[in-house]
């Protein structure tokens, strides 16, 4: 194919898109207002250039969201459970109390006494006077007791007592004080304590949690060094691109940013897949823990991550995404020099 | 618009490969710059474009110091320098069109003001109708060309290029050539590596002749009319 001959003098129009004379002043500035806009476009076009960059490449895109979202849905299940298990408690320690059993021989008066006494302590929220009657009527009310409880001639059943410790009486050891003061009082038979199972149950739970941050912490490394040498590795592949960038003039900003978009995206992506991942598992669920809580006579529904579990999960995945990108991107950018 | 003053480079793996040179390009120049591979003539072209630093003197580009110019302002530096090479350097990957647009992407203009001058620029190498080709699909000649597009396509007061019709036929370097001089007409400076002495030699330009790093010949487009030996 010819090319055009040269010219001495070319038409005006040509002239205007030729380089420039070079008795041209420097081309002027960019104005400062029009720099916003420059700055927001070159954004719009690296996301979505990247999002469909990734998408040209669907499998190894997919494997690695599917890496990270394994890996940030493990924490994230845990988190769920503890949160199930943390209701779960909530539930019991409403109802749960200390009985408090008197001797058989203590009567109407010396009950009353012993409330009257027991109230105003800073540990007991509130104290209830069970007399035998209410506890024999209870006691019918049970199915399988009603023709049992017929065939009593007295009523064996002593004064009970139903203590609530206050809430903040959270730790074992001051409730075991309690338990001991209960016992040594000259009207007890027997403290049965329902509390501090459930105390301990819940220390579990907040074992749980603790281990949920432990496991966080390790996988979140894990989702930064993956996506540390996912990132690496895009470098490697257009190492020519850069190069060639770098040649016409792109600053570091330029060419570091589509890294950036692509680490974002497969940390929001990974995110959402663990999401999707959990709310499989809790669907899956449901239906056994229904039916268990229904033996139980209990209404039990899991809960969900929740939405500012879910916000911190997407927030902090795309995060990690773009810290990973960017460690790797400082390190690795710097290796390639153009020339 | 270029002044070497006493400049050396020297590489760790292959020892000084620019020693002591002085030497100034006017604005407006067209410079060929010869002499046998390993003379120094792709290293001179880098640090006028800055892809390298000088190891000692002073390099003046357009009213830049090479030497001391901020790593944040090299980018904008290479802007104001076209540079072209053997190998096209081009990106397989995209159009011809996307090819030429890279420097202007990359500084940030709007989509329309990109197609206008990448056509502008397209035009000038003949290409115009070549912009959704991808280079692979083009000839060797073609390529070059497209390279050539890209340079120009900021409008750099300044073209680099090195050894631009390495692996062109005669014909085909002629008219690359004669694209340059057409450049070098409207007031662009142009500083050529080339080792086609005989090229060279029909061409009435000011050719620097380089040997082992050092500027052993300087002849003058007017008073030049002999092959360098």
């Amino acid at each position: 194919m010819p090319m055009r001959v040269p010219t001495m003098n070319p038409p005006p129009d040509q002239a205007r898109q030729s380089p420039r004379a070079h008795r041209t002043p420097r081309r002027p500035p960019i104005p400062i207002s029009r720099l916003p806009g420059i700055w927001l476009n070159h954004h719009l076009q690296g996301a979505m250039s990247t999002l469909g960059r990734l998408s040209r490449t669907p499998l190894p895109t997919l494997m690695t969201v599917f890496m990270i979202g394994i890996a940030l849905a493990l924490p994230g299940a845990l988190y769920v459970l503890t949160r199930n298990l943390e209701r779960l408690g909530d539930g019991w320690e409403r109802t749960a109390a200390i009985s408090l059993f008197l001797k058989a021989e203590v009567d109407v008066e010396k009950a009353d006494a012993l409330v009257r006494r027991l109230t105003g302590r800073p540990e007991l929220e509130s104290i209830n006077l069970i007399s035998p009657e209410q506890a024999l009527e209870e006691l019918r009310a049970e199915t399988g007791f009603a023709e049992a409880v017929e065939q009593l001639e007295t009523n064996p059943l002593p004064y009970v007592l139903a203590l609530r410790p206050v809430q903040s009486l959270g730790d074992v050891a001051s409730l075991e004080g309690l338990r001991e003061f209960l016992a040594a009082l000259p009207e007890t038979d027997l403290v049965r304590m329902d509390t501090l199972w459930v105390r301990r149950f819940q220390g579990m739970v907040q074992l749980g949690e603790r281990a949920v941050l432990v496991l966080a912490s390790a996988l979140a490394l894990g989702v930064l060094l993956v996506i540390g040498n996912t990132i690496r590795l895009e470098i490697e592949n257009r190492r020519q691109e850069i190069v060639i960038m770098e040649t016409v003039g792109a600053t570091h900003a330029f060419i570091r940013r589509p890294f950036l978009y692509v680490g974002a995206w497969y940390g929001l992506l990974g995110g959402f897949t663990a999401w999707v991942l959990i709310s499989l598992a809790r669907f899956l669920l449901q239906g056994p823990v229904s039916s268990l809580a229904a033996l139980y006579r209990a209404d039990f529904a899991l809960v969900g991550l929740g939405p500012t579990a879910l916000a911190i999960l997407l927030g902090g995945s795309t995060a990690l995404g773009l810290i990973g990108s960017w460690i790797s991107v400082s390190r690795h950018l710097a290796a390639i020099k153009p020339g | 618009m270029i002044r070497f003053d006493q400049v050396s480079k020297r590489y760790a793996e292959s020892g000084e490969v620019l020693s002591n040179l002085s030497l100034e390009i006017a604005a407006g120049e067209m410079v060929f710059l010869t002499g046998h591979s390993g003379a120094g003539k792709s290293t001179l072209l880098k640090l006028i474009g800055c892809l390298e630093r000088p190891s000692r003197g002073q390099l003046m580009v357009d009213g830049r110091n090479i030497g001391r110019l901020p790593r944040r302002k090299i980018p904008y530096h290479r802007r104001q320098v076209g540079m072209i090479f053997q190998d096209h350097r081009l990106l397989t990957d995209r159009t011809v069109f996307d090819n030429v647009a890279l420097p202007l992407v990359v500084a940030g203009l709007g989509h329309q003001d990109v197609a206008r001058r990448v056509r502008a620029a397209l035009n000038q190498v003949g290409l115009l109708e070549k912009e959704r080709a991808h280079p692979v699909a083009l000839s060797g000649g073609e390529q070059q060309r497209v390279g050539i597009a890209r340079a120009i396509v900021g409008r750099p007061p300044l073209l680099l290029a090195d050894e631009p019709t390495g692996n062109l036929d005669p014909r085909l370097s002629r008219e690359i050539m004669g694209l340059f001089g057409r450049f070098n007409q409207v007031g662009v400076t142009l500083v050529i590596a080339s080792h086609d002495l005989a090229l060279i030699a029909t061409l009435p330009y000011r050719t620097l002749t380089l040997d082992r790093g050092r500027l052993v010949a300087d002849a003058h487009a007017r008073t030049y009319h002999e092959p360098a030996a």
